[in-house]
């Protein structure tokens, strides 16, 4: 009875971040949630498949991922397209160029190959170890620190970071040029 | 149009600017042949900072009262499997 109680504790923790997670694997907010809701009552239905003792938040990501993987990447040409939905849950951002910027990195990170891409959020955004991101994704350690190096560059090289005061006042005008780049890139 | 009141600072704009523009964009391009490129620190933290961000957007909604339902019907024995 205590670890129903703690599965439920912890999904309901984890669902914020779960559903970050969601829409960067699928892109869409509504099939995000569906996909959320789904690996939560697989979760309830696997319970004995948790290892006591173990993260159980990295758990809850591994069969998210896992579900994405079986049953959502077969449709994702079709989710590919984002921006409407995804722009819509996103009520106001204080600042119009913050608001500039997520959207930017957000199509930059579209173009990042899909393991490259769940790797660096797992480890960057998530907050997972290496290790714990290895678990989710189910490969090798070092797999996932290269992934995540690749993951970097390519954004670097996208968003045409070279210096950290880079996201200065000539935003529009870099904004412009990396349209360009990104065109082609898509092409 | 826009001389006058940019009169004082299109200079140092220009500058600072188009050419660095120039370099960061040939940089993007060369470098598409080799996709692993060295990243100081300071543009690790940049991206980081970025992704932190952009999940944050989510991760702020908090709970939607969907999940809060589906999570407590759990141990429901007559919702029990959905």
């Amino acid at each position: 009875m205590g670890l129903r109680k703690n599965v439920r504790e912890a999904m309901l923790e984890a669902v914020p971040s779960l559903r970050a997670f969601a829409i960067s694997l699928c892109g869409n907010v509504d099939r995000a949630d569906d996909l959320v809701q789904e690996a939560l009552l697989r979760a309830w239905a696997n319970m004995g498949s948790f290892q006591p003792g173990t993260n159980m938040s990295a758990w809850l990501f591994t069969i998210l991922r896992n579900l994405f993987r079986s049953e959502y990447r077969k449709r994702r040409r079709e989710v590919e397209d984002v921006d409407g939905s995804y722009a819509e849950t996103l009520t106001s951002l204080p600042e119009q160029n913050s608001r500039l910027e997520i959207v930017e990195f957000r199509n930059a990170l579209k173009l990042l190959p899909s393991e490259q891409r769940e790797s660096l959020i797992l480890v960057g955004a998530s907050g997972f170890s290496y290790e714990e991101a290895a678990q989710i994704c189910g490969c090798a350690v070092g797999t996932i620190k290269s992934r995540v190096n690749r993951a970097r560059s390519r954004l670097a090289e996208i968003l045409s970071i070279d210096s950290a005061s880079d996201f200065g006042p000539d935003r529009e005008t870099r904004a412009v040029a990396n349209s360009d780049i990104v065109r082609t890139d898509r092409s | 149009m826009q001389g006058k009141h940019n009169a004082a600072g299109a200079r140092t704009t220009m500058n600072k600017d188009n050419p660095s523009l120039r370099i960061r964009t040939m940089y993007a391009q060369k470098s598409e042949k080799n996709p692993v490129v060295k990243l100081g620190p300071d543009i690790k933290a940049k991206i980081g900072m970025q992704l932190r961000l952009m999940y944050g957007e989510i991760v702020d909604q908090g709970v939607p009262e969907r999940f809060v339902q589906i999570i407590k019907r759990l141990d429901d024995p007559n919702c029990e499997g959905r």
